[in-house]
């Protein structure tokens, strides 16, 4: 990115002043000079098309680990308020609604478990449905998976996968209110049917990680977390049914900003006003689909419990916490001092409600909800502790991923996909695929350093860095 | 370089974009530039010339804005692909002007396959039909 083109507000945030005659909400960059300057200057178009939308409330923000995404960037934030115009958008939340991260938390030590890390690999490998064309093994009818559409995370445990616990340490506690079914086509409930419990491709996966350093004593006990403990990291959505509800109101939002006279900067905004019939009509079927990604990953951490009490006799894997990373959401937020109830935008961004907040589970509520950077393979990821002060800076969000430094069509110039996994063995970290391609497209050196956005996050007040985690074993689609 | 990376047949290409992928679907019609942008499309998931033609299925629409008609052609394909449990790699279309009637071959997918990277949809990002001196040009961004 251009930096000549932007203000620099402190060492961790920047701006856009306005040109002359540029009529647009302020736009506000977190991330170092060393981050911004990796960027592709898309990032900044983007954003500064969403400062353009009507509602805006506060700056249109990018995260530490923003990249080019469509419509808005990937690590986008926006909030929109109804009452005064403010706008839904389907190319604000994206296709995979509600992809997110659930964390679990086990008794096991790295040294007590290293022997078994082959069997594990292999035995995650045959049970986790992952990459294209896979399907799991639970078939749902319609009006079971409308059951699903309405009660997320909830139903799941109804139905036997996981336990009531693990709904104190998901958010909404499992399930999303508001959801519409109806709202939901026939062809997305039936892409739907075979993809309860899998994975995905892409940048999604499962890992095996081990805590491999503590920043923050106190919010590593109080999230239960010690050097050289194991911890599993299952990062997927809402599958094919949120895909194609992304893809369904993409279009008919398009068409909808055209009939309401919204002008739109770039047509992957696809907007309705969030009071609009057009807008609730979305709002309902994108409620629907959170609550899918819930169940996903709810079944997923399920059989993931399963393929280790077949492999580590004793082994307990507890829900640390679940977070979703795309996502629109009601929210209640202070802005100069008075309370509004605001639409937030968080596209490839995480929520990070910080100390105190009521919607963090109790066991956490005087640290802050956690928040997950998942990095690539090779490298590692953080846990980290929302944080007061990003209520001001960024309506409570923070990063989500290392973010991608490079596409993938350079990523498969450059590397290979059978090479890197031997490499990554070399280096003690075990990858199952079934894509070689994917692999590549994925290597480690394709993403930004995840140490440097851990730290930005941090450094610009959006969450604080509690453990770094280092993988073991990762299971790719 | 794998089986997928080789075969890349004639009318096909690729742009770059950080997360997701560009395809390109080129032809001397609309029509033949769609069918190239599914190829494009469905060879990222997996070697689209080792499928067999074993089932196929039909689709129609009614789309008035041809970039539109594009994504919803793709999107279309990808759902239709989910729903049957199938892998395509033949693709028709005819225009009649609003209306779109189409349809593709293939097979459901089996363990010996490649698997690549799954497309989850087409966006309206950097997306763009037009007709240029070398005939008619289909591209947009992918979501992976």
């Amino acid at each position: 990115m251009e930096l000549t083109r932007l203000k620099r507000i402190d060492e961790w945030s920047w701006t856009v002043p306005l040109a002359p005659g540029e009529k647009r909400s302020e736009v506000k960059l977190y991330g170092s000079r060393e981050l911004l300057e990796t960027m592709d200057d898309k990032v900044l178009q983007q954003i500064t098309n969403v400062a353009r939308l009507p509602g805006l409330v506060g700056p249109a923000m990018t995260m530490p680990d923003a990249h080019w995404g469509y419509g808005f960037p990937i690590g986008g934030v926006a909030a929109f308020d109804p009452d005064q115009g403010g706008i839904i958008s389907a190319g604000g939340v994206g296709f995979d609604i509600s992809c997110g991260i659930r964390c679990l938390r086990s008794n096991l030590e790295l040294p007590q478990i290293a022997e078994f890390l082959p069997s594990l690999a292999r035995e995650l490998s045959e049970k986790i449905p992952a990459g294209v064309g896979e399907e799991g093994d639970l078939k749902l009818g319609i009006p079971e998976l409308d059951q699903v559409l309405t009660g997320g995370a909830r139903w799941a445990v109804k139905r036997g996968y996981g336990v009531p616990e693990d709904l104190d340490f998901i958010e909404e506690r499992g399930c999303m209110s508001g959801p519409v079914p109806e709202n939901v086509s026939a062809v997305a409930k039936k892409r739907q049917r075979g993809e309860m419990g899998t994975l995905g491709s892409g940048n999604h996966y499962l890992e095996v990680q081990v805590v491999d350093r503590i920043h923050d004593a106190a919010a590593a006990e109080a999230y239960g977390l010690h050097e050289g403990q194991i911890i599993v990291s299952i990062h997927c959505g809402s599958r094919g049914l949120g895909h194609q509800i992304g893809t369904e109101y993409l279009v008919s939002l398009a068409k909808a900003a055209s009939r309401l006279g919204i002008t739109l900067p770039d047509r992957e905004l696809a907007s309705a006003p969030i009071n609009s019939p057009e807008g609730q009509e979305y709002i309902g079927a994108m409620n629907a689909a959170i609550n899918c990604a819930l169940a996903n990953r709810q079944i997923l951490a399920h059989l993931t419990r399963t393929a280790f009490a077949r492999i580590i006799k004793g082994a307990s894997l507890e829900t640390l916490f679940d977070v979703s990373h795309n996502t629109c959401k009601a929210e209640r937020h202070r802005v100069n001092g008075r309370e509004r109830l605001l639409y937030i935008h968080r596209k490839g961004a995480t929520r990070a409600f910080g100390p105190g907040h009521p919607d963090v589970p109790a066991r956490y509520r005087e640290i802050g909800q956690p928040v997950v950077i998942g990095g690539s393979m090779g490298t590692g990821s953080y846990i980290l502790a929302g944080t007061a002060e990003s209520e001001q800076r960024a309506f409570s969000s923070a990063s989500h991923g290392a973010g991608r430094a490079m596409s993938r069509h350079q990523a498969l110039k450059q590397w290979r996909g059978r090479q890197l996994v031997d490499e990554l063995a070399a280096k003690g970290i075990l990858i199952r695929t079934r894509s070689m391609r994917g692999v590549a497209e994925e290597a480690p050196g394709a993403y930004k350093d995840v140490d440097l956005v851990a730290e930005a996050t941090e450094r610009a007040g959006l969450a604080r860095r509690v453990a770094f985690l280092r993988p073991k074993v990762c299971v790719k689609g | 370089m794998t089986a997928m990376d080789k075969a890349r047949p004639a009318g096909e290409s690729y742009f770059d974009h950080d997360a997701d992928i560009g395809i390109i679907g080129r032809g001397a019609t609309v029509e033949e530039a769609f069918e190239a942008a599914a190829r494009a499309t469905f060879a990222l998931m997996t070697d689209i010339g080792s499928l067999r033609g074993e089932r196929s299925v039909s689709l129609e629409f009614e789309e008035a804005d041809v970039e539109l008609a594009l994504v919803r052609w793709l999107n279309l394909l990808l759902g239709l692909s989910h729903e049957e449990g199938l892998i395509f790699g033949r693709f028709w279309i005819e225009r009649d002007g609003v209306c779109w009637r189409g349809g593709a071959s293939g097979e459901p997918w089996r363990p010996e396959l490649e698997r690549g990277v799954e497309v989850k949809g087409a966006t309206l990002t950097m997306l763009q039909v037009r007709q240029t001196e070398a005939g008619w040009e289909a591209r947009c961004v992918v979501d992976v």
